[in-house]
């Protein structure tokens, strides 16, 4: 037999009709569904009486305007189409008969959260959602990623995905990380060095000791942000530590169903001799812990730098940074460490996580913050409970922290959790578009321990001078 | 779904690189339940001021432009959030067909689904029909799918690629979720198969 990637692999026992000219019908596993991208794909079904093929493969969950306030049970927290949008999904997972996280659930969250806690992502699957962050998934070996609302519909009425089949691309981050850097710090160096479209038309796949070395959390962050680099999807091979993760799971299998699951997991790895279309090594030890100047996540810098002009680039590029400079209010020359921070952000399906918190945390101890508002939100109402639990959020309130609800809220700021103009964002989500957290805000990219340690001296700060 | 064979349209020059969704349609527009009524948003925060007031310098508000149905951009074309709401923002404009270098993948298969045509030439291509569409509403291009060209409108032709079967769908209209279930039965197979081999799924 040929060899394969792992991509391949995944991809070829999902193939349930092929085309001579290449196009396929991709069988899905599992399909993940919020209130903002699929009412008109369920309003679709409705008007050409169709049903949900796979209703047990479909689960729902609430996530991108629900309000993170701790008053949300009351429905007056949410505006008018906001509460439109939920009720929607309420009803069309009542009506289609799909599992659904309700926000009074505690298990409710971010999809990309919830997917993996409660045992519905498991390795080898195919895993869509109508959110391009569906990549996250990728770091269970699951082939994941992000479709438009036309797909949503079409997924719910056929279970399959018109696809054709991408590139490969390996990217490798060897040896170790220094003390301070992160998977934020790995994955947005990675779109540093490739560029927003250096992924366009491949599926990742990272590898590497450092990638290995990551916990499962930590590669759900990597994963995240292959879209940000163009890719289709980002993927890493399951080991032990990913069944781990799965193992008694509320929806991973149980007993014999298990051992068999474990069976076929072991063979999804790349093979040695496996063809790349692309490949990127970076050095692990190379990697700085950065932060985005600018308003594309490719405006990478290490924290240590300072804010390039215009003139540093090339091409188109000397336009968008000129103007990226300009929206961000800063100038050329001026030391990273130096920029003065607003607000500081935790959260979101890129930095939600227990792990992320704990690093969070971890800096916060005893210390105050010294920006003007600074909030975390947990990625799930489960971990937020396991936070509570293990004391961090005491440590986030004495710190002056908000300590919110599950949701997404500031990272793409759909409810009231939103940027002024001219309001700085240190924040650990995963983009720093014009507006995206509230029109003319502003927003630095980071890790939590990064973001962190920005509260706590209201400017960009190098973590490792905290450490 | 709406047919597109052929097009001869002003278009609007955005020469801007990684134009994301963002851009497009701002998260606030996306509390609809409906697929309609969001060209008026189209771009919102860069056509209108903080008072809703439009905004004369950008380009769809020119008068030569705000009937333009073709949009040439810069490199990284809809880069970003998956929302279906910026094709429907673009077309619900009356924009059909956009030409940049190129594309983000979800964007670009969205655009199918909608009837636009997204068009990816070299950059030296697009840097020709930019200049050609700041000439303004007389400069009208012409867009043949079916011969897989753009025409600017000094009669200049350029050459396109494009995947057969999105060409079939969009040029007549297909729905792809009709076309899938003719296909049912392989589904069918495939899922009886996979409830053997991998019954934990
Ligand atoms: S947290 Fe942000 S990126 Fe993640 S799903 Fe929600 S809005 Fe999208």
């Amino acid at each position: 037999m040929s060899p394969k990637t792992l991509y391949d692999k995944i991809w070829d026992a999902h193939v349930a009709h092929e085309a001579d000219d290449g196009t396929c019908l991709l069988y899905i596993d599992r399909h993940l569904v919020h209130e903002v991208t699929s009412p008109q794909a369920f309003e679709g079904l409705r008007m050409t009486n169709r049903t949900v093929r796979a209703p047990d493969k479909t689960i729902a969950v609430p996530d991108h305007n629900v309000p993170t306030t701790l008053d949300r049970a009351n429905a007056a927290t949410m505006t008018e189409d906001s509460r439109i949008q939920v009720e929607a999904l309420d009803r069309n997972a009542k009506d289609f008969g799909i599992h659904y996280y309700p926000v009074s659930d505690v298990r409710q969250g971010i999809v990309h959260i919830v997917g993996p806690e409660q045992g519905w992502t498991l390795p080898g699957m195919t895993v869509v959602c109508g959110d391009s962050h569906t990549a996250t998934h990728g770091a269970f070996g699951a082939l994941a990623h992000g479709i438009g609302t036309s797909e949503v519909e079409h997924v719910l009425a056929t279970q399959t995905l018109i696809q054709k089949k991408s590139k490969n691309m390996k990217v490798e981050i060897t040896g170790k990380l220094r003390p301070g850097v992160t998977a934020k710090d790995i994955t947005l160096s990675v779109i540093g060095a490739t560029g927003t479209a250096g992924g366009t038309g491949y599926v990742i796949e990272y590898c590497g000791e450092a990638i290995r070395d990551l916990s499962m959390e930590g590669r759900m962050t990597v994963c995240n942000m292959a879209i940000e680099g163009g890719a289709r999807a980002g993927l890493i091979a399951p080991d032990e530590k990913t069944f781990e993760y799965c193992m008694g799971r509320p929806h991973a299998p149980k007993g014999a169903q298990w051992e068999a699951a474990m069976d076929w997991w072991k063979t999804l790895y790349s093979d040695d001799d496996a063809a790349w279309d692309k490949v990127l090594t970076i050095k692990g030890e190379d990697i700085a812990p950065v932060v985005t100047w600018g308003t594309s996540p490719e405006d990478v810098l290490p924290i240590t730098a300072s804010v390039p002009a215009a003139e540093d680039f090339e091409g188109g590029k000397v336009g968008a940074a000129q103007r990226s400079l300009d929206y961000m209010g800063l100038t050329a020359g001026t030391p990273l460490n130096e920029v003065e921070i607003d607000t500081v952000f935790i959260g979101s399906c890129t930095n939600g996580r227990i792990e992320d918190l704990r690093a969070a945390a971890e800096i916060l101890k005893g210390k105050k913050i010294a920006v003007k508002r600074a909030m975390v939100v947990p990625g799930s109402g489960l971990v937020r409970a396991q936070a509570e639990e293990e004391g961090l959020a005491d440590i986030f309130k004495e710190a002056g922290f908000e300590w919110r609800l599950a949701g997404c809220s500031m990272c793409l700021a759909m409810n009231p959790d939103q940027l002024q103009p001219g309001e700085r964002c240190a924040a650990t989500s995963n983009r720093n578009f014009e507006g995206r957290q509230g029109r003319g805000g502003r927003t630095h990219l980071m890790s939590p321990a990064m973001a962190a340690a920005a509260a706590v001296t209201g400017k960009l700060t190098d973590v490792r001078e905290m450490m | 779904m709406d047919k597109f064979e052929t097009l001869t349209g002003i278009a609007a020059p955005m020469p801007l690189i990684n134009i994301d969704t963002d851009m497009i349609i701002p998260k606030q527009f996306l509390k609809t339940i409906k697929r309609s009524g969001l060209g008026v948003n189209l771009f919102d925060e860069m056509r209108y001021d903080d008072d809703g007031n439009e905004i004369p310098d950008f380009v769809l508000n020119k008068p030569q432009y705000r009937e333009a149905e073709v949009l040439v951009a810069g490199d990284n074309f809809g880069c970003g959030s998956s929302r279906e709401h910026a094709p429907w923002a673009i077309k619900d404009f009356g924009i059909r067909c956009v030409i940049a270098p190129s594309y983000a993948d979800i964007f670009y298969n969205n655009c199918f689904k909608n009837g636009i045509l997204p068009i990816a030439l070299p950059q030296e291509q697009v840097d020709v029909l930019m200049k050609d569409a700041e000439k303004g509403a007389n400069a009208r291009m012409t867009i043949d799918l079916e011969a897989q060209t753009v025409t600017s409108s000094d009669g200049e032709v350029f050459s396109f690629e494009v995947d057969a079967f999105k060409k079939h769908c969009l040029m007549n209209g297909l729905d792809d979720i009709g076309l899938t279930m003719e296909k049912a039965a392989s589904i069918d197979t495939f899922e009886a198969q996979a409830s053997q081999s991998r019954p934990w799924v």
